[in-house]
């Protein structure tokens, strides 16, 4: 079975949001990245898919040169090859034109299934996924937070906001992942040396025009220092009434 | 939150993709699965064994060994991160792995036969059998070439006596490599648990190392095999040459300590408030940050210098020597003086620089004590040598 993950690098958790100059995106100095948590849970996935039934894991990332950390890492829990479609500025594109590079180059690969997070944890579109199996033209199946897979197709869980649905599909499928899906593995010291034989290539994405354009970024606005309104049970009646007419939530 | 150490001079830039992804990889295992255990094992004086098989999943024991044996055949620069690393957890966890990897599979590899090393080899990398290293004895530490342990040839094989002392590990050992005078010579032995005669008590009421077993070897009659012996070597340089590998990790080490101890201090300093504004920005804490700020960064340039040049093969046990003083007495110094800025609240276990501390006072002692590894830099620098 021939089976891609697709991931991207995100600012760790710890990065600060620092407005740039342009006042339309946010000043990367002095970030680290990591990989996407969901994207975490959707190499995991392909790798016990490949486990089950056999087959090739390619993790694809649009991004970087950078990026081939995240990406080797991958690598070191057991993917077998890496592919960068580079891209200095990932930031500038929008999900549409994310997808479509993909797609063309999924295609260009000849899969079985992609499996992709939910969402990533930078831009919160949650778009690519469902993006992706458009333009392919294969199933979607998202969120899925169980799986059963076989050969030919397989069945999942996914929750929604009024109840968990179970749902089946055939093959080829995009199948974006959710929380609780698997508990990703580690990269052993053994799989980091094995990675090292292993390539990453880079290649120029498809060109595609971005639709829709980042005008203005604006900070949320800084919270307001807390005010401590006395001590102990005298102090109930001031803060009844400030939670009445300053905050207005009683 | 991912631990970030203190990389005054952008050293990262001089390790290599895959050496950061080790250093990585080990550093989260710490921070997820040792640290949240570190005070109650301490504070008990036992060790998490059932992390055994985990660590050996990770791949921490004989990293360096080929793969053919079950090692995952890193270089030196590797194996030194994850010293580091698991130092930065604790100076017992670390010498737990450094035991394994260093002081048993590293003589069963550099001088077992084929037969032994295909046998032991990946148990020991698998954490299926665990070792332990047998030189020191209660009256022989600084000076092993004095041991009484003796090895007398039989026809079946040698039948040891003698006793061992401070030997980690070892009262949970499958095999011990034992150091043994025979007439031939000082030679190395695999004695199993179960041999008859042979015992490993553990030592307790230790205020260092809590978090390690520390055993004594008793050896008497013990009658073993011919294919005990460890054929490849004779003499002192046999467990020498293995201490030269265990005092190359420790060296990193010393390393690891001092940034779980200067990023605690630092972190609190800077949160905790004395007269009105924080206890960093006083002049004395800030004099106490630059002093360790400045040695730790050049105890990380000597390791990384001298983990290229044992890469090369141009490492020498005079160079060793220098690192493994250097750098384990300046985690000394610096768990010392961030328990200081810590206050009251630095002899709490609860925080990590006391527990450090007092982990360090084994480790600048054991495999060559600071005043022996002082005689060795004063040989390799005058050529005369002036231990006895």
């Amino acid at each position: 079975m021939k089976i891609v993950a697709c991931v991207k690098r995100v600012p760790t958790t710890e990065a600060t949001a620092k407005l740039a100059a342009d006042g339309r995106s946010l000043d990367p100095t002095g970030w680290q990245y990591m990989l996407s948590f969901y994207d975490e849970l959707a190499v995991e996935e392909a790798l016990k898919t490949k486990e089950k039934q056999g087959g090739e894991v390619t993790v694809v990332t649009l991004g970087p040169s950078d990026a081939s950390k995240e990406v080797r890492e991958c690598l070191a829990r057991g993917a077998d090859h890496g592919v960068i479609l580079k891209d200095a500025d990932p930031a500038a594109r929008d999900p549409r034109s994310t997808a479509k590079a993909l797609a063309a180059k999924i295609k260009a690969l000849g899969a079985d299934v992609v499996f992709t997070g939910r969402v990533a944890t930078d831009r919160d579109h949650a778009a690519v996924g469902p993006m992706l199996a458009t333009y392919l033209g294969w199933a979607c199946v998202g969120e899925v937070h169980a799986l059963e897979l076989g050969a030919e197709g397989g069945t999942a869980k996914r929750e929604t906001e009024h109840g968990v649905e179970t749902v089946t599909f055939r093959l080829p499928a995009v199948i974006t992942c959710n929380k609780g899906l698997n508990e990703p593995r580690r990269a052993s010291l053994k799989g980091i040396m094995a990675a090292k034989s292993k390539t990453i290539a880079e290649e120029a994405p498809l060109a595609v025009d971005t639709q829709t354009l980042v005008v203005k970024v604006e900070l949320p606005p800084s919270r307001k220092a807390g005010r401590i309104v006395g001590e102990g049970a005298a102090a109930v009646p001031a803060l009844i009434t400030a939670l009445k007419t300053e905050a207005q939530v009683l | 939150m991912a631990f970030q150490q203190l990389d005054y001079l952008l050293l990262d830039d001089q390790f290599s993709e895959d050496e950061r992804m080790v250093r990585d990889t080990v550093r989260a295992w710490v921070t997820e699965r040792y640290l949240p255990l570190a005070m109650e094992h301490f504070e008990a004086g036992t060790f998490p064994l059932e992390l055994t098989p985990e660590l050996a999943e990770l791949g921490v024991f004989g990293p360096t060994v080929p793969q053919e044996y079950g090692g995952a055949g890193m270089n030196s620069v590797a194996y030194g991160l994850i010293c580091q690393e698991l130092e930065r957890g604790d100076s017992g966890l670390r010498s737990y792995v450094s035991v394994q990897g260093s002081l048993v599979m590293y003589p069963i590899f550099a001088y077992g036969s084929e037969a032994q090393k295909k046998r032991w080899l990946p148990l020991l990398a698998s954490g299926k059998a665990i070792g332990c290293f047998g030189l020191t004895e209660p009256d022989f530490g600084s000076n092993p070439g004095g041991m009484l342990t003796t090895a007398k040839k039989t026809a079946d094989g040698w039948v040891l006596n003698g006793r061992k002392m401070w030997i980690t590990n070892g009262t949970v050992s499958d095999v011990a490599v034992v150091w043994a005078r025979a007439e031939e010579g000082i030679l190395g032995f695999l004695v199993e648990r179960g041999a008859k005669g042979f015992s490993a008590p553990e030592q307790k009421h230790k205020f260092s190392l809590r978090a390690s077993i520390t055993s004594e070897l008793v050896l008497e009659d013990v009658q073993v095999g011919k294919d005990a012996l460890l054929p490849n070597v004779k003499g002192l340089k046999g467990p020498l040459g293995c201490l030269n590998q265990a005092r190359y990790g420790i060296a990193w080490g010393g390393l690891g300590a001092a940034f779980a101890c200067f990023d605690e201090a630092l972190q609190y300093s800077k949160s905790r408030i004395v007269f009105d504004k924080p206890l960093a920005g006083f002049q004395l804490p800030q004099k106490k940050f630059a002093d360790m700020g400045t040695q730790i960064t050049m105890a990380q340039l000597l390791a990384l210098r001298l983990g290229r040049l044992k890469d090369e093969g141009r490492a020498t046990a005079a160079m060793v020597s220098m690192a493994k003083r250097n750098n384990v007495m300046l985690g000394l110094e610096v768990a010392r003086t961030c328990r200081d800025i810590l206050g009251a609240n630095g002899i709490s276990l609860e925080y990590q620089v006391g527990r450090h501390m007092c982990n360090l006072e084994s480790v600048v002692t054991y495999e060559g004590t600071h005043d022996i590894h002082t005689l060795a830099i004063g040989q390799e620098l005058t050529g005369i040598p002036a231990f006895r």
